[in-house]
C-alpha cells in the first residue's frame, strides 16, 4: 500500500474521535442547573423531630449542603457514612423528601445524624420547588441563601474534593 | 467478608495484566527469554483471579448478599435462581467483568493452544492481549467496581432486575456476543504482535484464522439470540430494530466476516496482507467502539445500561489508546509490507476482493448510519433520528449483490479461473431459481409480490449454487460419505455459512413481506380471523407470579371447526420497580409463528390486542445458528489440531523484515 | 508500468472509486431518510414542513387522552408546557405511555393535527428520550417535570 495511504485510517479515527468527544459533552442525560446562582425557593416546613417551623431564613448563614433523602432510597444508606464524615467540617441540612416520619425517625435512629436540621417534606413541595428528580441530590448553599452547585446521585470523597471543596474554597 | 476476596481477585488481576501488559514486551525488546516466558503463567494467573472474582459475584447473587451494592441494585428474594445467574451480567458492572473474564479465558486457550507458534510471538499476543484487560480492569475498579458494599446497613431486599432482561434468552445472548467480542482482540492481537516483530509474512494469519472463525461464529450467535430475544421479549414481533445497540454488534460481524475471508486469501496465497491487517484492527476496534457507544451513552438506546460521561470518557480514553496506538503503528509499518503474487482479473482471489468491498461497503454504511445523529448533532444541526428505511435501502441491494458473488467464489479457482466452464452449473442454477422466485409469490395468494420473486430468488440461487459446490466435490470423491471424510473442514463450514445465509434470506424476504398482521379491539368472547384460523377470546383474569402481577387473556385458536390450540399471554407488572412488560404467546412452526400479544385495556374491559402470522420467521434464526456452527465445524479441521508443520506459503520467504 | 504494479493500481482505483460511489450513494440515502426532530413549539409557529415524515417530542398533556369506543384510534396532545400538538394515532400504544409521561411520535403533519405512525414512549423509570429533553429544555420546563416525575 502507499505511503500516505497507510495512514488514512488513523486520520479518519481521529476525525470520529473529534465528533465523540462533543458527544459525551452533548449527554442527553446530563441536568441543567437552572436553580444554580438562584436562592434556594420560599418554603413553609416543619423540622422533623422537634415539628417547628422552618424556613428559607431560619437556614444556617453559613455555606451548608442540603441534602435530599429518603429512607426508601438505597443510594442514600450508601452515601450516609460519608454525609456523616462530612458533618464535621460543614452543617448539612437534611430535606427528608417523599418520606414517612416513623420510617425516616427509626432510619436516623439506626444510622446516625449528621444533620444540623432536619427539614420534613413528606409531598414533596420543596423538592419540586428545587427540581429534584430524585433522591439522593445534595445541593451547595452559600451564606446568603444562593444555590452554588447541585449533584444529583451519591456523594463521595471523589465528588467532595473534584466538585464542592473548590467551589467552598471561592465561598469562604 | 466474601466480597472482599472477589473484589481482592480483581486487583490482584490487575496487577497480574499490568505485568503481562509489560515483562514480555520488555523481553523481546531486551531480548530476554526469561521475560518472554512470563507471558503464559501470568495469562493463566489472570484467567484464574478473574474466574475467583467472577465466581463470588455469583455466590454473591446466589444468597442475596444485599450487603453488595451491585446485587441489591439487580436482585430481589423473588427472582428465580436462573435470573439470579444471568442477573450477574444484567447490568453495568457484572457485564464488564464478564468481558474481562471472557477476555482473559481467550487468552488462556491462546496460551495453551499456541505450541505451535514461537514463543515470541505467542508472548506478544498475551501481551497485547494483557494490555487490553488492563485497561478494561481499570476502568471496572476506578468507575465501576461491581464488589461495593452498602455497610453497615444492608437493604433487606433488592431492587430487582430490570424485567426486560428476565428472560432465559438473556442468560446466553450476553456472554455469546461477548465470546464474539473479545474473541476478535485474538485476531487483533495476532495483527500487532506481527507489527511489532516487523515479521508481516502470513504466518500471523495462519495462526489466527481459526480463532478469527471461532469468534465469528460466536458473534453469529450472539447476534441471532439478541433478535431473538428482541423478537418475542420486546419488540411486538419485529426481529431486528437498526437500534444502535444492535448495529453496534453487527458492524463488527459484518467486518470480522470480510476478516475471516481475506485472512483465507493472505494465509493461501499472501496477498492483501496490509488490508488484512487493517481488517484484523477493524474488526476489534468496533467492537471496542461497539462497547463505548452502549456504555457511555453517547447514542441512547433500549439497551443503555448506563448513562454516565464520566465512564465515557474514561472509555473513549481507552479507545484512543488503543485503537490510535494500533492504527500508528500500522501506518508506520504497513508502508513496509511488500505485496507478492500475482492473481487474474478472474480467480478466487478477485471474488474475495469483491466480497470484502461489499462487506467494508455495508459495515461503513451501518456505522454512517448510526454515528449519522451524533455527527449531526455535535455540528450543531439539532436532534435528528435514522430510521429503518435508510438501512432497509442501503443493505438490501448490496445483499443482493454480495449473494449474487457468492456462488461464484466458492466454484473459482485461485491464481486464476476465467474458464467459462467451471462455472456452466450456475446456468441451471440461474434458470431454477429464477423460474422457482417467480413462480413461488403465486402461490401465497394475495398481491403478486415482486420483492418476494427477487428475494426468493436470490435465496435459491444461493442455495443451490451452494449445493451444485457439494455435489461436484461428492462426485470427485466418491460419495457422500468420504466427502465428508476426506474434504478440509473449513470447505464443509462454508457450505453450512453459505446455506445459512441464503436460509436467512428466505427467512427475511418472506416475514418482511407477507406477515399479517392486525391491531384489535377484543373483549371475551370476540372472534377474529387470522389467516386460515380463528382466533377467539374466551376469558380474561388476573395472575400473580413470583414478583409480578399479571392481566391474563386466554385464546383459542381454530382452524376450521377444530381446536388447535389455546394460548395465554400476558401483561405483567413487576412489584419492585413497577415496570410494565408485554408477555406475547407464540405458536413456533416450521412454516409460520403466530404471534398474540396484548396492547392495553380499553374502556368496558375490552384489550387492545395484536395479532399476526409470520412466515418462516424461525427461518432467519436456524439460518444463522447453520451458520455459526459452519464456523464451528471448520476449526476442527486437522490442520489445527496437529503442531502445523507444513509447508509453507511460497511467498513467505520474500516477507519483510522491518 | 509493469503488469503487476498495473494491476495492482487498477486494483486500488477500483476499490477507492467503488467505495467513493457507495458512500455517496449511502450519503444520499441518509439525506432521504433521516427524521428531523421538532418541538411542538416550533410546530405551532409552522416551522416544521407538511407531509414530510418528522418527529414530535414532548409530554402526554393531562386528560387529553381521547380512545374511540369502537376501534383503536386514540387521540392525545403533545406539550412542551407552551404548546401544544393534536396527535391522532391508531394502534397499539407502548406501555410506557401515560398521561403525564415523555413520549415521542413520529409521523406526518396535516391540517392542524399530526398524524402519528409510530409512538414511542419513554423505555423506563429512568430514561427521558433525549428528544423529549430538548424540547422541555428549549421551552424551560425541563427542570419542573423531572421534580414532578420523581416518586
Amino acid at each position: 500500500m502507499s505511503r500516505w495511504a497507510v495512514w488514512a485510517p488513523l486520520a479518519i479515527f481521529s476525525i470520529l474521535v473529534g465528533f465523540f468527544f462533543k458527544g459525551l459533552t452533548l449527554d442527553p442525560g446530563a441536568q441543567p442547573s437552572a436553580l444554580i446562582g438562584k436562592p434556594v425557593p420560599p418554603f413553609q416546613l416543619t423540622d422533623l423531630h422537634t415539628g417547628k417551623v422552618l424556613t428559607r431564613q431560619t437556614l444556617p448563614a453559613r455555606p451548608f449542603l442540603l441534602n435530599v433523602w429518603a429512607s426508601w432510597c438505597i443510594t442514600c444508606q450508601v452515601e450516609h457514612p460519608y454525609l456523616t464524615e462530612l458533618s464535621d467540617r460543614l452543617p448539612i441540612v437534611g430535606l427528608n423528601y417523599k418520606d414517612s416520619e416513623t420510617a425516616a425517625k427509626n432510619w436516623l435512629a439506626k444510622l446516625g445524624d449528621p444533620y444540623a436540621t432536619q427539614i420534613f417534606d413528606p409531598s414533596g413541595r420543596l423538592g419540586l420547588d428545587l427540581g429534584v428528580a430524585g433522591a439522593p441530590e445534595t445541593f451547595l448553599v452559600d451564606s446568603s441563601g444562593v444555590i452554588q452547585l447541585r449533584i444529583q446521585g451519591e456523594v463521595n470523597d471523589r465528588v467532595y474534593q473534584r466538585q464542592i471543596r473548590p467551589l467552598l474554597e471561592t465561598l469562604k | 467478608m466474601i466480597p472482599e476476596i472477589g473484589h481482592f481477585a480483581l486487583v490482584l488481576s490487575f496487577a497480574v495484566s499490568i505485568c503481562l501488559a509489560t515483562f514480555p514486551l520488555y523481553g523481546y525488546f531486551t531480548r530476554q527469554q526469561g521475560f518472554l516466558a512470563t507471558a503464559q503463567p501470568l495469562t493463566l494467573l489472570q484467567g484464574f483471579t478473574l474466574a475467583v472474582s467472577f465466581g463470588v459475584l455469583i455466590y454473591g447473587f446466589l444468597t442475596h448478599d444485599f450487603t453488595i451494592k451491585y446485587v441489591a441494585d439487580n436482585s430481589n428474594l423473588d427472582l428465580p435462581w436462573y435470573f439470579r445467574m444471568s442477573a450477574v451480567w444484567g447490568a453495568h458492572e457484572g457485564s464488564l467483568l464478564l468481558w474481562v473474564l471472557i477476555l482473559s479465558l481467550w487468552g488462556v486457550a491462546v496460551a495453551l493452544f499456541s505450541r505451535g507458534i514461537p514463543v515470541h510471538m505467542s508472548a506478544l499476543v498475551l501481551a497485547v492481549m494483557g494490555i487490553i484487560g488492563a485497561g478494561f480492569l481499570a476502568f471496572m475498579l476506578f468507575t465501576s467496581n461491581p464488589f461495593v458494599r452498602i455497610l453497615p446497613f444492608a437493604p433487606p431486599n433488592g431492587a430487582d432486575l430490570n424485567p426486560l432482561l428476565q428472560d432465559p434468552g438473556l442468560i446466553f445472548h450476553p456472554p455469546m456476543l461477548y465470546m464474539g467480542y473479545v474473541g476478535l482482540s485474538v485476531a487483533f492481537a495476532f495483527a500487532m504482535a506481527s507489527l511489532i516483530s516487523g515479521e508481516l509474512n502470513s504466518m500471523w494469519a495462519r495462526w489466527s484464522r481459526p480463532w478469527t472463525t471461532v469468534a465469528w461464529a460466536f458473534l453469529t450467535l450472539g447476534i441471532a439470540l439478541g433478535s431473538w430475544w428482541a423478537y418475542y421479549e420486546l419488540g411486538w414481533g419485529g426481529w431486528w430494530f437498526w437500534d444502535p445497540v444492535e448495529n453496534a454488534s453487527l458492524i463488527p460481524w459484518l467486518v470480522a466476516t470480510a476478516l475471516m475471508h481475506s485472512l483465507a486469501v493472505t494465509e493461501k496465497r499472501g496477498l492483501f496482507r496490509s488490508w488484512t491487517l487493517l481488517l484484523a484492527i477493524a474488526a476489534f476496534s468496533l467492537s471496542l467502539l461497539g462497547t463505548f457507544l452502549v456504555r457511555s451513552g453517547v447514542l441512547t438506546s433500549v439497551h443503555a445500561f448506563a448513562n454516565d460521561p464520566e465512564r465515557g470518557v474514561f472509555i473513549l480514553g481507552f479507545l484512543v489508546a488503543v485503537i490510535g496506538g494500533s492504527l500508528t503503528l500500522y501506518a508506520v509499518r504497513a508502508s513496509k509490507v511488500s505485496e507478492s503474487g500475482e492473481f487474474g482479473w478472474i480467480s478466487r482471489e478477485s471474488f474475495l476482493l469483491f466480497n470484502n468491498l461489499i462487506l467494508t461497503v455495508m459495515a461503513v454504511s451501518v456505522l454512517l448510519g448510526t454515528l449519522y445523529p451524533l455527527l449531526v448533532d455535535a455540528m450543531g444541526g439539532g436532534k435528528v433520528s435514522v430510521g429503518a428505511p435508510f438501512f432497509n435501502a442501503v443493505f438490501v441491494p448490496l445483499t443482493a449483490i454480495l449473494v449474487s458473488g457468492m456462488a461464484f467464489g466458492p466454484l473459482s479457482k485461485w491464481r486464476q479461473a476465467d474458464d467459462p466452464r467451471l462455472y456452466r452449473p450456475l446456468i441451471v442454477t440461474m434458470i431454477v431459481s429464477v423460474v422457482v422466485g417467480l413462480v413461488w409469490p403465486t402461490t401465497l395468494g394475495g398481491e403478486y409480490s415482486i420483492a418476494t420473486a427477487f428475494g426468493v430468488t436470490i435465496a435459491l440461487w444461493l442455495a443451490i449454487a451452494t449445493a451444485v459446490d457439494f455435489v461436484n466435490k461428492a462426485r470427485s470423491f466418491g460419495g457422500i460419505r468420504r466427502t465428508f471424510a476426506r474434504v478440509e473442514r473449513g470447505m464443509i463450514g462454508m457450505w453450512f455459512a453459505h446455506l445459512g445465509v441464503a436460509i436467512v434470506i428466505f427467512g427475511v424476504v418472506m416475514v418482511e413481506n407477507h406477515t399479517e398482521h392486525r391491531d384489535l379491539r377484543m373483549g371475551v368472547g370476540d372472534r377474529q380471523q387470522l389467516g386460515s384460523y380463528e382466533v377467539r377470546m374466551t376469558d380474561l383474569s388476573v395472575l400473580r407470579g413470583p414478583n409480578y402481577v399479571a392481566d391474563q387473556a386466554t385464546f383459542e385458536i381454530y382452524r376450521g371447526d377444530r381446536l388447535y390450540k389455546t394460548v395465554s399471554p400476558q401483561k405483567r407488572r413487576y412489584n419492585a420497580s413497577g415496570m410494565v412488560m408485554t408477555e406475547a404467546s407464540i405458536d413456533s412452526g416450521f412454516t409460520r409463528d403466530l404471534y398474540i400479544a396484548m396492547g392495553e385495556p380499553l374502556d368496558g374491559g375490552d384489550w387492545a390486542v395484536r395479532l399476526s402470522v409470520k412466515p418462516f420467521v424461525d427461518w432467519i434464526w436456524a439460518g444463522a445458528f447453520l451458520m455459526g456452527l459452519g464456523g464451528f465445524i471448520s476449526v476442527t479441521d486437522k490442520r489445527y489440531r496437529q503442531r502445523a508443520v507444513e509447508k509453507q506459503p511460497e511467498s513467505c520467504v520474500e516477507g519483510a523484515k522491518a | 508500468m509493469n503488469p503487476k504494479r498495473k494491476q495492482r493500481l487498477f486494483t486500488i482505483l477500483g476499490l477507492v472509486s467503488g467505495l467513493g460511489v457507495a458512500v455517496g450513494l449511502v450519503m444520499y440515502a441518509l439525506s432521504q431518510n433521516i427524521n428531523l426532530f421538532f418541538t411542538p413549539t416550533q410546530i405551532a409557529k409552522g416551522d416544521a414542513p407538511v407531509a414530510q415524515m418528522i418527529r414530535v417530542g414532548g409530554m402526554v398533556a393531562d386528560g387529553t387522552v381521547d380512545r374511540d369506543p369502537q376501534s383503536l384510534r386514540v387521540a392525545f396532545d403533545v406539550t412542551d408546557f407552551d404548546h401544544n400538538v393534536h396527535v391522532t394515532y391508531e394502534g397499539i400504544l407502548p406501555d410506557l405511555f401515560r398521561e403525564g409521561q415523555g413520549v415521542v411520535v413520529q409521523g406526518r403533519i396535516s391540517g392542524d393535527q399530526f398524524f402519528a405512525s409510530e409512538v414511542l414512549a419513554k423505555h423506563d423509570e429512568n430514561y427521558m428520550p433525549p428528544e423529549v429533553t430538548e424540547a422541555l429544555r428549549q421551552s424551560g420546563k425541563l427542570d419542573q417535570i423531572m421534580g414532578a416525575e420523581a416518586k
